[in-house]
């Protein structure tokens, strides 16, 4: 569904992403860690379309189509959901509000009629459940004076809402302690289809004992510098960044 | 050019000495006594009006135009400017001659076509039985007694009403601008509720048909007697295109013991293009007295538009427990400029006042709150509670609160809040990515944040006003 090829981006001039390139099929999950600074966020930011990022080469194409030309919205629209690493609040949006205009721009790409009132908010409440919501939270302005905790659980609750063909889960274990971190991970496994896809970029291996991945990816330098299956995720955990530092140095 | 009309020019000269180019129709430029008495005479007036216009007159050319607003006014020379309102020439025959721009945003609001058609100057007899509407109107209101006709109607049909409360809130010596209107004044509407009335319907969708040619300086009086109940609404979420670009109006509400007054503004008058050229400079003195005890007058206002907004409904809290409000949304964009807030005045006893204003600054628009909160030395156990906000979009517009105090009671208790936040993008990104676009971010964050005060609207308008503030700003991040 998704291939990267040699993508370079930079921010103020700076090159971030320096040849990266990257395959995802259906029903993959897929990790990326690395050191801090390798270029993680900066992927999931030029993914999303975040217009932050300058891409100066490379290619990108998700289910045949030419990402890199489509608008953030139109990202969305196509399946590509982005689990903010630090959700942003807006206040006197209340999330019912929000959800609603998103679910409906979403099914107006697909020349869907708007959602009823009925159906929407059922469905409000089957993936409110699915991470274990508070129902005080979706009458709350978006992300307004939510936790930390309370914020990541709604990036998989509006997951669950959009229902992407790829998801991309930025940092989403930072900042959770270990009851919330299970709750969100539970909600990921229970999207988890043949037909979907995630990338899950994260520091730490925790959150992979929750979220099994089929590939672990190493981002240092802007480059994928060595991927293999899960067991690689121990292997760092254990030994570090630094020897494949000093690896990539040697070459 | 039709007899009619060369009649009345003709007679009005010789009466008055005023003599004009006949082959033109339009009075010439310029403020004098002539010129009042033929608009008095044009009107059909009463003597009494003509003495109200000329007294007013005469203490105009004594005062000097305010300049102590955060606004910056180009000279504007009263000289040049032509004081009555010719009736419109050119107005389309149908839709097929009405400007493609304004029709779309005529769609992107939802207005009804018909009212489209009105709005657009379209003579209303010749799209719609507008007659029977207004009759249907006049009969509902006339069995309880209501009178809610245009002002000239009022001062022909309801000289005592008029004459007993026209200007006994706002003066004809308030201000430099109030002042010109009490001399130049071109219609309006008269809104009187008996006695123990509730009006049974809003006083809107019949205003806004008519509306559409109510020129440029209009007069308002609104007159609720005891226990009685109205909710008006003055204005029209359409653009309104004028090439009158000084508008100077008053309108005076007078809330007698236990009635209660509900009054909505939308008002988006041509603001200029992008650039700020042209666009309506909009001076309005707006003031009610809570006259009686129990009393509640309420304002609420949506400005999007006019290059310059210079506004102030305020409240006189006259009666003890009576109790005001004011919700307000203004909007600038472009070069757009407003000053606008509220005076409330607390004289009865127990008078509680409530202030919300939501200022919404974007491109170079300057945006300013500016309030007094009097409470006199009688006025014990008052309460007021102001909360102004500011929303900017962009870095190059800006927001001011000037907030006035004066308590002179010790048992007062005055609260002031304000607040200043900014649309950043983050926030826009972050709907981005959930499939909404920049735009209709935007204008859900703007509705987000003046959701209290259109809240205040009466349903119908709210929604239109929703999505107002969104044409309004569009293309105003990004």
């Amino acid at each position: 569904m998704l291939q990267i090829k040699n993508l370079h981006a930079s921010i103020n001039g700076k090159e971030i992403l320096k040849g990266l390139d990257l395959t995802v099929r259906p029903g993959e999950i897929h990790a990326i860690m690395g050191p801090n600074g390798a270029g993680k966020s900066t992927l999931a930011s030029v993914l999303s379309g975040n217009q932050a990022f300058e891409v100066t080469k490379g290619d990108v194409s998700f289910y045949g189509k030419n990402l890199l030309e489509l608008s953030p919205e139109d990202r969305s629209r196509e399946g590509i959901f982005l689990s903010f690493q630090y959700p942003v609040e807006i206040p006197g949006v209340s999330m019912v509000n929000f959800m609603r205009t998103a679910v409906n721009e979403h099914r107006k790409y697909k020349n869907l009629e708007p959602i009823s009132a009925t159906d929407f908010l059922r469905m409000m409440r089957e993936k409110k459940e699915l991470v274990e919501m508070d129902n005080k939270l979706a009458n709350r302005s978006v992300n307004e004076g939510f936790s930390g905790g309370e914020k990541k659980r709604n990036e998989i609750f509006q997951m669950a809402m959009l229902d992407p063909r790829l998801s991309i889960l930025d940092e989403t274990d930072s900042g959770l302690d270990i009851d919330a971190l299970r709750i969100v991970a539970n909600g990921v496994n229970k999207l988890k289809r043949t037909d979907n896809a995630s990338i899950v970029i994260t520091h730490y291996q925790r959150l992979l004992d929750y979220i099994i991945p089929d590939f672990v990816h190493v981002l240092y330098d802007g480059r994928i510098v060595k991927s293999g299956g899960k067991e690689l995720a121990l292997e760092l955990e254990e030994r570090g960044y630094d020897w494949i530092k000093q690896e990539v140095d040697a070459k | 050019m039709s007899t009619n009309i060369l009649d009345e020019v003709t007679t009005g000269d010789y009466k008055y000495g005023f003599t004009t180019d006949i082959e033109t129709d339009i009075i010439p430029i310029g403020l004098s006594e002539e010129v009042i008495r033929l608009i008095s005479t044009k009107k059909n007036e009463p003597e009494w009006m003509l003495e109200f216009r000329l007294k007013a007159y005469r203490h105009w050319l004594t005062m000097k135009m305010p300049e102590w607003a955060h606004l910056n006014i180009p000279v504007i020379d009263y000289q040049s400017i032509s004081y009555y309102a010719a009736p419109r020439k050119n107005t389309p025959k149908s839709m097929d001659e009405v400007d493609p721009e304004l029709i779309k945003t005529f769609n992107k609001l939802g207005i009804p076509l018909e009212e489209q058609m009105a709005l657009s100057g379209i003579a209303v007899d010749a799209v719609m039985d507008s007659v029977s509407v207004k009759t249907t109107f006049k009969e509902a209101l006339s069995e309880k007694g209501i009178i809610f006709c245009s002002f000239s109607e009022a001062v022909e049909h309801h000289p005592d009403l008029v004459q007993k409360y026209m200007a006994s809130v706002v003066p004809y010596t308030d201000n430099f601008f109030a002042t010109l209107n009490s001399a130049v004044f071109s219609d309006g509407s008269f809104v009187y509720i008996p006695k123990g009335v509730r009006c049974p319907m809003e006083l809107s969708t019949y205003f806004r048909i008519n509306a559409s040619n109510t020129g440029q300086f209009e007069r308002t009086l609104i007159v609720a007697e005891e226990d009685s109940y109205v909710s008006y609404l003055e204005g029209c979420t359409a653009p309104m295109r004028d090439e009158n670009q000084l508008h100077a109006a008053i309108v005076e509400i007078v809330a007698l013991k236990n009635a209660q007054v509900k009054y909505s503004t939308v008002q988006n008058w041509y603001p200029g293009d992008k650039d700020g050229k042209g666009g309506i400079y909009n001076f309005v003195t707006k003031r009610g007295i809570c006259k009686g005890a129990n009393s509640k007058i309420s304002w609420t206002q949506v400005e999007t538009g006019s290059a310059i907004t210079w506004k102030y409904p305020s409240c006189i809290l006259l009666g003890d427990n009576s109790s005001a409000e004011f919700y307000s949304v203004a909007v600038t964009n472009h070069h757009q400029q407003a000053d606008t807030g509220t005076k409330m005045l607390h004289i009865g006893k127990n008078t509680k006042s409530h202030i919300l204003s939501k200022g919404i600054s974007a491109g170079f628009g300057q945006n300013s709150y500016r309030g007094l909160v009097k409470v006199n030395p009688a006025a014990e156990n008052a309460r007021n509670f102001s909360q102004c906000d500011s929303l900017l979009l962009g870095d190059k517009c800006g927001a001011h609160t000037f907030p006035y105090m004066e308590v002179n009671n010790d048992s007062a208790i005055v609260e002031h809040e304000a607040t200043t936040s900014k649309i950043n993008e983050d926030q826009i990104f972050y709907c981005n990515q959930r499939g909404i676009s920049t735009e209709d971010a935007v204008g859900l964050i703007v509705n987000g944040y003046a959701k209290e005060v259109l809240n205040q609207l009466p349903m119908e308008f709210a929604v239109e006003a929703q999505k107002l503030l969104q044409i309004t700003l569009e293309g105003s991040v990004g």
